[in-house]
């Protein structure tokens, strides 16, 4: 009998912050007062916020407690499908904590952040290589603010020529994101239903693109995990009605050393630097979002710009077109020294592997797994294969009883019930950095819940009993909701 | 390369299984006109320890204390980081976790956001805050285009002393979407005076920021109530939540919406970001709120445990009519200002925040016996803004040279403020640096 | 989700394509959506409603309806004017999962063209319209 990862352990109870601790307590060392004491207007004094005053081995205590019930991607494969939880290097971790990028402050004049310049400078020439695009912007914190830019630049554009339009096209693989950064610019969604292949066709976008059409997004590989083969003549379609087109670089993790985006097509492009360049997701972020152009809409990026001129790096507000700041400062540095730390230690060889080995083993476990669960597209995917629970339904088995039954099994689910033109989608990405071990011992245990789908179907709908929760009721928490303690 | 484990005999095993020949042939699907012609051109790789030679050159080029004196904020403040908040945000079962989607496998993350949630509400005195935004900039102009949901109303009116690069946000976001930004002048006490919002009747909202950019106190009761009259929501902005444990909080003197920068909650500056959004409202307005929330609930056995919720705001779900776009937030800068909340609790916080009034008002009271001239005289917190002679100039760029940064110039953000500088100084500003920086400018 | 054949959709009342029935006869009238839609929806948590005394035309959406994860939006079977709201809705919406035809209707309206009532599906049509 084989064994998997999952396994019962010692976990341990802990309550909430404020259900602990004791008036006088404190977990702060704080600074000798060196100077005299002075009074605020009474009038302004307040009695400061009731929280829990604990010790600092109890605050320890605690969060070491939470992050126990945790599944995180240095416990554990996670082939959450879209959202490429790759293994995060240490080292990058070591360079973004360097106390002259961590203790920098933003307001510095230039000659005082020499090094932080150069390294955002260097960053975007890497990543324009790395698309094929000609222009970089660091400064969006997550995919969707990218998203968010690239609407802003495409409204700007339009403006600029003079003719402001109204609608941009999404398709139905695109992300959920993709629609509400549309909303706002100020754009109505126009949908557009992949074929039968599972991409969007040329006919479709030509049907519904029109003079009133800022352009298209597309995910590119798409939601499916297949490649938009029609890309190509998509954008020329759309460039023929002078729109743009949005890349969606979510999954560019597929494609690294094998795509030119801006020889497709693509005019703006958004990479997520927590999902192909390595940065840990954080339980939700911080992330960064880039967003890189061809030549003609540069002038429409975010300010300020790195310049570099004589031998100085300095900042840059003199683009007059520019769509304006999207956060207070540069964007999230952290990050940025993150990812620009793992492309400097894989390079050109090693980032198309990873790209290709990515694909071999969404291919692998698509092809493993095929007949033991319905594949509704059978076609070569590229990084991320997509299920569902077709065969499974005969025995009143859902995706939701097979992702839960998973965790018992020591895995976190895959991607659920979406992309929504699957129903009851189960979508993998299981990433380059797993080794063929890890990932034959999980097809073993999607092959053993399969098994008992048929044989013990309430083995699932009892799923998962070996977590810190078994299901949580999501409906009392939305209709009565308690948000605070 | 060490993060690959994938053999020649593991890539042949598993091409085999697929039933292709090569690795790329697993490409095969990308037609040729879309393929790269050329290789990228990237440098070659390098090893860690070269990697580490090279980062550690380029972060050698950054000013930064104790050898660089920077005396200012202006929305970015070094306040002490206690070594157990360090190391608890660096968990790698918080840091390498995605959202928390599978609450069965997530309940640290949600726990620790729950509790967060709740320390900020109680921080700003509102009802309910959400899980982050990105920072205090983006949270604001979200406060606003909710406002414009809640009210249905085209038009905000938001003051000069807003930090000049949240009002560059707020821009950006706003233009689009056609809502127009009225600007409140700031009067001579450098305080936006209710009067300056004249006829608020069309008007969403009303936002400040207290302290302001200025680092002067507003006076929210009177600029609520100004804004209610006319059905206006009173937004309150702040990029330094330390006040909180010495002023009352925007909610307590009548904010409907508080939104600001936590970066100040033990999240190191690393140059701008990332930081933190708070985002806090009332109850009554939580389905117009952006960004995600965490929700308290039980398991089938009965047992507390928590969930994402209200879901439904979201753009996954309401796409184009969603509350915001947002879905990676800042959610372990939340963790890490929830620890640092923690572990400074209510006494604590109130006294550190007494601690950095002191000193930026012995360093103001300092400037002044020297013969500098104070701008503004409201009451200030951690910032306050000195003017100088013309000739001073010069002064600040020798400092400079020396790697002393003597508050921020204004005139860049506002050219009526020639020769202003604002200062700023923390807990981590030793009165000995201060009184050498009162020596160097009156030299 | 339940097959059709355990679905209940009472003989006295109207039904709109988009799932909504309203009770003919009279006015005030009052407007829910089916036993179908309940069940396509799962437990409901949320349900929005307009103010009273709000006119609206036939076919406007009048609110919308939420599960944990779906919106939907609600659409007025006839033109009329909104007299009423069901406020029991706001504390427990789970009515809507658990009577829709009773408790758990929505708004009560009186219709501008009562004839537009009469207009919309039998019982038997709509159960027709939902085999497809």
């Amino acid at each position: 009998m084989k064994e998997f990862p999952g396994a019962g352990g010692l976990i341990l109870n802990e309550p909430l912050l404020w259900e602990q601790g004791r008036r006088g307590r404190s977990g702060y060392s704080l600074p000798r007062p060196d100077v005299a004491r002075a009074e605020p207007p009474a009038e302004l004094a307040g009695e400061g916020p009731d929280f829990p005053d604990l010790s600092e081995a109890e605050v320890v205590r605690h969060y070491i407690r939470l992050s126990q019930w945790n599944f995180s991607v240095d416990a554990g494969f996670y082939p959450l499908g879209s959202c490429t939880m790759k293994y995060n290097p240490k080292t990058n971790e070591r360079q973004a904590s360097r106390p002259g990028f961590a203790g920098a402050h933003p307001l510095l004049p230039a000659a005082l952040c020499q090094g932080a310049l150069e390294l955002m400078a260097a960053l975007e020439c890497l990543l324009a290589e790395i698309t094929g695009m000609d222009a970089v912007t660091l400064q969006p914190a997550a995919g969707a603010q990218g998203e968010l830019a690239g609407m802003l630049i495409f409204h700007a554009y339009h403006r600029q020529q003079g003719r402001p339009r109204s609608k941009i096209i999404v398709p139905d693989t695109a992300h959920g994101t993709n629609p509400a950064s549309a909303a706002l610019c100020g754009y109505t969604a126009v949908p557009v239903a992949s074929n039968e292949r599972g991409v969007i066709s040329p006919e479709a976008v030509a049907s519904v693109m029109d003079a009133e059409t800022a352009g298209i997004m597309v995910t590119n590989p798409n939601t499916l995990g297949l490649f938009e083969e029609n890309i190509r003549a998509v954008a020329e379609i759309v460039h023929g009605r002078g729109g743009l087109v949005y890349g969606d670089g979510a999954n560019m993790n597929a494609v690294l050393g094998q795509v030119h985006m801006g020889e497709i097509g693509v005019d703006v492009l958004h990479l997520n630097l927590h999902k192909t360049f390595s940065t840990p997701h954080g339980g939700g972020g911080p992330g960064a979002g880039p967003v890189c152009v061809r030549r003609r809409l540069e002038p429409f990026l975010p300010v300020p710009r790195v310049r570099y001129a004589d031998g100085v790096y300095t900042f840059s507000d003199d683009y007059p077109l520019s769509i304006g700041k999207l956060q207070a400062f540069w964007g999230n540095m952290g990050n940025l020294v993150r990812a620009y730390s793992y492309i400097l230690s894989l390079g050109a060889a090693n980032l198309k592997r990873a790209s290709q080995l990515a694909v071999l083993a969404a291919n692998y476990i698509k092809e493993r797994l095929k007949g033991v669960y319905h594949l509704p597209y059978d076609r070569p995917c590229m990084h991320e294969c997509v299920f569902s629970d077709k065969l499974q339904q005969a025995h009143r088995v859902s995706t939701l009883d097979i992702a839960k039954r998973l965790m018992d099994y020591g895995y976190h689910p895959p991607t659920i019930y979406f992309p929504l033109v699957v129903p009851g989608a189960i979508m993998i990405e299981p990433t380059e950095t797993e080794s063929k071990e890890t990932i034959d011992r999980f097809i073993e245990a999607m092959q053993a819940i399969a098994a008992e789908a048929e044989q013990s179907p309430d083995t699932l709908h009892q799923a998962p009993t070996r977590c810190r929760r078994r299901r949580l009721d999501e409906t009392a928490a939305a209709r009565k909701p308690r948000l605070t303690g | 390369m060490r993060y690959l484990p994938h053999t020649t005999e593991d890539v042949a095993e598993m091409l085999a299984a697929v039933g292709a020949g090569s690795l790329e042939e697993l490409f095969a699907a990308i037609p040729p006109e879309c393929r790269r012609r050329a290789e990228m051109r990237l440098p070659e790789p390098l090893t860690e320890w070269e990697l580490d030679a090279h980062i550690d050159r380029l972060a050698g080029r950054m000013a930064t204390a104790p050898e660089a004196k920077v005396f200012v904020g202006a929305g970015s403040y070094d306040h002490h980081i206690p070594a157990a908040v360090g190391f608890l945000a660096s968990r790698s079962e918080f840091v390498t976790s995605y959202t928390p989607y599978q609450p069965e496998v997530s309940q640290g993350t949600l726990q620790a956001v729950f509790e967060y949630q709740t320390l900020t509400a109680r921080l700003l005195g509102l009802e309910v805050a959400n899980a982050s935004m990105y920072d205090g900039a983006s949270a604001l102009a979200e406060a606003l285009l909710m406002a414009v949901r809640v009210t249905r109303r085209p038009r905000v009116a938001l003051a000069r002393a807003v930090h000049p690069l949240y009002r560059r946000v707020v821009e950006t976001y706003l233009a689009p979407a056609g809502v127009e930004v009225r600007e409140l002048a700031f009067g001579p006490t450098g305080a936006t005076g209710a009067a300056a919002i004249g006829d608020a009747a069309e008007l969403a909202a009303v936002a400040v920021q207290s302290p302001n950019f200025f680092g002067c106190i507003e006076d929210l009761p009177a600029i609520a109530q100004t804004a209610h009259a006319a059905g206006a929501l009173c937004v309150a902005a702040f990029s330094e939540p330390l006040a909180f444990g010495l002023f009352k909080s925007p909610g307590r003197l009548g904010a409907d919406i508080a939104c600001g920068e936590g970066q100040s909650m033990g999240i190191p500056r690393s140059f701008g970001g990332p930081g933190l959004g708070m985002f806090a409202t009332r109850m009554q307005h939580v389905r117009h709120m952006p960004g995600r929330l965490v929700g308290e609930t039980t398991d089938v056995e009965g047992r507390r445990g928590f969930v994402l919720t209200l879901a439904t705001r979201e753009q996954h779900i309401r796409r184009e009519k969603a509350t915001s776009n947002i879905c990676t937030n800042n959610s372990l800068c939340a963790l890490t200002a929830a620890a640092f909340m923690a572990c400074l609790g209510g006494s604590g916080l109130r006294e550190l925040a007494r601690l950095n009034y002191d000193r930026s008002e012995y360093l103001k009271a300092r400037l002044r016996q020297a013969g500098v001239g104070l701008a503004f005289d409201a009451p200030t917190f951690n910032e306050f803004t000195a003017v100088f002679p013309p000739r001073f100039r010069d002064t600040y760029r020798r400092l400079l040279d020396r790697n002393i940064m003597a508050g921020l110039p204004l005139e860049p953000y506002y050219p009526e403020l020639a020769d202003h500088y604002l200062f700023g100084v923390t807990e981590t500003m030793p009165r000995e640096d201060m009184d050498a920086l009162v020596r160097e400018v009156q030299s | 989700m339940k097959e059709l054949s355990e679905l209940t959709f009472p003989e006295n009342l109207r039904y709109a394509e988009s799932h909504e029935w309203i009770s003919p006869g009279g006015s005030p009238v009052r407007i829910g959506i089916s036993d179908y839609a309940q069940d396509q929806l799962g437990d409901v948590v949320y349900v929005e409603l307009p103010e009273a005394g709000k006119t609206l035309a036939k076919g406007a959406p009048f609110g919308s309806v939420e599960s944990v994860k779906a919106v939907s939006e609600l659409y007025l079977p006839v033109a009329g004017k909104v007299v009423e709201t069901n406020a029991a809705l706001a504390d427990s919406p789970e009515l809507v999962n658990k009577a829709p035809y009773g408790e758990g209707w929505m708004i009560a309206i009186e219709p501008a063209n009562p004839e537009e009532v009469d207009a919309l599906l039998t019982s038997q049509a709509y159960r027709e319209k939902l085999k497809g």
